[in-house]
């Protein structure tokens, strides 16, 4: 186990009909990384996300997370994936945060973080609930846990998403623009909760629009264009001097 | 009110018999129509196309001849050739029927729920499975209790069919009162009989409808 990557891929291919999104993306990322991807909308950023845990299926090229293989292209040129229960085995060691919560609408704060612990994990009631309590403790809402989704604000359902991905105990975080349902105010509090994560040294894929944070936070940015990663740097280099023309023309629009 | 009185016991027997084919109905038409309308949105074509034609044949055909072809008809079709009694085989053409119009509003209800759903559930590590039961079922009972409510509401006025088979229920026993009395106050009765069960029914969905309603607050 010496420094394996927490996430490679090569090479990744993925069309929706005649739409090609995206046109052979490769990252590594090492453990305790931040890495923010950004991009116009429509450049692939968010679908690159759900392929590397399973939401989509690549068409070709290779995925490993931490050493394991998801998919490989085979001598055909088409992915072939691991089967099934491997399949789910790696991608447990991702949580996700998606833009719109998906929390459990029918449950409350509590039972949506202990949902899978206890259904996939086999873990007792007993065993997680304090740990869950913890979690709402550390994103700060622990007077909602009784609470049912509908009665959160979107920065508090965010929180709870995030602490439900965190109680099933993930080495990597895969976070898709997790503010951009989010009223302005509100966004600060789920980048604070981020934030604190990264300083954690949880490894951290973001898919996001906010430059704030990923100037800050992040330690390396991606940004990509028409289903290509344009440009790849660390985050102080890339907003100081972005290098290529897209990216600038990117950076003065959103700044 | 007296004539009432004496005609009642009757007029009980007849709801016993509506009520036993109401009640059997309800508690096998629903898995049925369960299982009919997972079979519905399956990814394997052969079975989606299979559970798409029945449900088709259920409703659209009457279903008074599935009862009368059951009864009269099954026992002379060649490699099935089963006799059954006019009880069983009214229960067997209910729960079939039934559980047709069961699974479309089941899979109405399965599919309104949001793909984010599934999603949440699926970067969690939950089976299909365990997906359907904990998440996407319990949300989706919600949703459907008005058309279930509907059609309960409805299979308890269409026991009223079995009279075809020469079964004693609640209006056929009415019926036999009012032509051997010459007086149409047995089917006031019923009537009464009917409107109580259906109220019954109401408001008890009325309360299911509030319990699943509880996470909106």
């Amino acid at each position: 186990m010496t420094n394996k990557p927490m996430i490679k891929a090569s090479g990744l291919h993925k069309r929706f009909g005649h739409n090609e999104v995206l046109k052979g993306v490769s990252l590594e990322m090492s453990k305790g990384e931040v890495i923010a991807v950004i991009g116009p909308s429509g450049s692939g950023k968010s679908t690159f996300l759900r392929c590397l845990n399973h939401l989509e299926t690549i068409d070709a090229g290779r995925i490993e997370i931490e050493g394991d293989v998801l998919a490989d292209t085979d001598a055909g040129g088409q992915a072939r994936y691991a089967p099934e229960a491997e399949v789910r085995r790696i991608c447990r060691r991702m949580g996700m945060v998606f833009q719109h919560f998906n929390l459990f609408p029918h449950m409350t704060v509590l039972q949506n973080i202990i949902e899978a612990p206890i259904t996939v994990k086999g873990m007792s009631r007993d065993a997680i609930i304090p740990k869950a309590e913890a979690l709402l403790a550390k994103v700060g809402l622990s007077a909602k846990r009784d609470a049912y989704p509908a009665r959160l604000s979107g920065g508090q359902k965010q929180r709870v998403a995030i602490a439900r991905a965190l109680a099933m105990e993930p080495d990597i975080m895969l976070f898709d623009e997790p503010t951009s349902a989010l009223d302005p105010e509100l966004t600060g509090e789920v980048l604070r909760t981020m934030r604190q994560l990264a300083e954690e040294h949880m490894t951290m894929l973001v898919v996001t629009h906010e430059m704030g944070f990923a100037r800050e936070v992040a330690n390396r940015v991606i940004f990509m264009d028409q289903g290509e990663i344009v440009e790849e740097r660390p985050a102080a280099e890339f907003f100081a001097s972005p290098a290529h023309p897209r990216s600038r023309a990117f950076l003065d629009n959103m700044l | 009110m007296d004539y009432i009185l004496r005609i009642l016991p009757q007029l009980i027997d007849g709801a016993g018999i509506t009520i036993q084919v109401f009640l059997i109905t309800l508690v096998l038409a629903v898995p049925l129509g369960l299982a009919l309308a997972l079979g519905r949105i399956s990814r394997w074509p052969a079975v989606s196309v299979a559970v798409n034609g029945y449900i088709w044949l259920m409703r659209g055909t009457p279903l008074m001849l599935q009862m009368l072809f059951i009864y009269f008809a099954l026992p002379f079709v060649p490699g099935i050739g089963i006799r059954l009694p006019d009880f069983p085989a009214a229960i067997v053409a209910f729960v079939l029927n039934y559980a047709a119009y069961f699974a479309e509003i089941f899979r109405a209800g399965i599919q309104s729920i949001d793909r984010g759903q599934y999603e949440g559930a699926k970067v969690l590590g939950l089976t299909y499975a365990q997906t359907m039961r904990r998440i996407v079922l319990p949300q989706m009972i919600r949703r459907i209790l008005p058309p279930v409510s509907n059609e309960t509401i409805t299979l308890v006025k269409d026991t009223s069919l079995i009279y075809v088979l020469a079964m004693n229920d609640l209006l056929r026993a009415a019926r036999g009162i009012v032509q051997r009395d010459f007086t149409t106050s047995p089917f006031v009765v019923a009537a009464a009989f009917y409107l109580l069960m259906t109220l019954l029914l109401t408001w008890g969905f009325q309360y299911l409808e509030k319990r699943y309603a509880a996470h909106d607050e």
